[in-house]
């Protein structure tokens, strides 16, 4: 199972806690999946909240908490340290937003943030890109985690880029990787687990599914078969027809 | 005094960030304070004062993907 910072989650599937219809059907996805993480972020609260709280803590799984919707660099590292403390956890998903409609990170921010955190003995986890010179840059920063995004965040379309994603896991071999955003499907999942990723981080496909917990349940079972697949050494697809059937001892009927 | 907390004008009598939060009703809730944009650790609260015009954010756990 994925190691993050020294520390093994149960399951390679990170789940999000936003958008499903109750919190019933959100506890139930969480147990049917076997969810190895929740992601969680920080909102305002007025007077008297706390049963959130209570919910996520019930679920017993390590959270990570998120700096979702922040566009600076000033932001994520503000909503970082409040995080820690509300969360009790070091761990972080860095995120610093470049633009609003594509949602897609800001890679000089992103880089910069994870470094201050990093320092601040924060365990970054950052969302960016399958920029390869990206992911170096905050290797250096001193991420020990890299989430490169499969698609734009609730676009649920799958590996827009797999020879990136290709690519960049070839470049960084031992580099625990989770592909975080986009995913649609319990297919995309599986392709990202034969690619060699780690984990998975998503939220929309399951919460918004029709029935939230057998989706997410879907999104259990095709990690493990595509991390089967991976560890099972795939055979390398060829060009020409090969006969799987033998030729030798075929009858002559004509 | 008015401070804005979570982006609406309120009176607060309270001196202090800790009593302010008091007496806006927070007392015992898990949340997280910054103000005027700085984090302030709970364990700062005591001796953070408050001035007129302060923005006070108070965050909680929320749904986050």
């Amino acid at each position: 199972m994925p190691v993050f910072y020294g520390t093994e989650i149960a399951s390679p599937l990170m789940l999000g806690t936003a958008l499903y219809p109750s919190p019933d059907v959100l506890a139930d996805a969480f147990r049917r999946s076997g969810a190895g993480v929740a992601t969680v972020s920080l909102r305002r609260e007025s007077a008297g909240g706390g049963d959130f709280w209570e919910l996520i803590r019930e679920l017993d799984i390590p959270v990570l908490p998120n700096t979702a919707g922040c566009h600076s660099v000033r932001e994520a590292v503000t909503t970082a340290h409040m995080a820690r403390e509300v969360f009790d956890t070091d761990w972080i998903k860095l995120e610093v937003i470049g633009h609003a409609d594509t949602l897609q990170p800001d890679p000089f921010g992103l880089v910069e943030a994870a470094r201050i955190l990093s320092e601040d003995g924060f365990r970054v986890f950052p969302y960016t890109t399958e920029d390869g010179v990206l992911a170096g840059k905050l290797l250096d920063a001193g991420c020990e985690v890299l989430m490169p995004w499969g698609a734009p965040i609730g676009t649920g379309r799958g590996l827009m880029n797999p020879y990136g994603l290709r690519t960049l896991r070839a470049q960084f071999p031992e580099v625990p990787m989770v592909v975080d955003a986009g995913l649609g499907l319990p297919s995309h999942a599986a392709q990202v687990m034969e690619m060699g990723f780690d984990a998975v981080l998503l939220n929309t496909a399951v919460a918004q599914a029709g029935d939230p917990a057998a989706m997410a349940e879907g999104f259990a079972l095709a990690l493990r078969a595509g991390k089967l697949a991976y560890d099972a050494d795939p055979m390398e697809p060829r060009d020409m027809a090969q006969p799987s059937t033998p030729l030798m001892g075929l009858a002559v009927l004509e | 005094m008015k401070i804005t907390v979570n982006g609406t004008v309120q009176e607060v009598s309270a001196q202090t960030l800790d009593a302010a939060l008091a007496e806006l009703g927070y007392g015992d809730a898990r949340v997280a304070t910054a103000l005027n944009a700085n984090f302030v650790p709970a364990a700062m609260r005591a001796s953070q004062s408050l001035e007129a015009g302060d923005q006070l954010e108070i965050l909680a756990p929320k749904q986050g993907g």
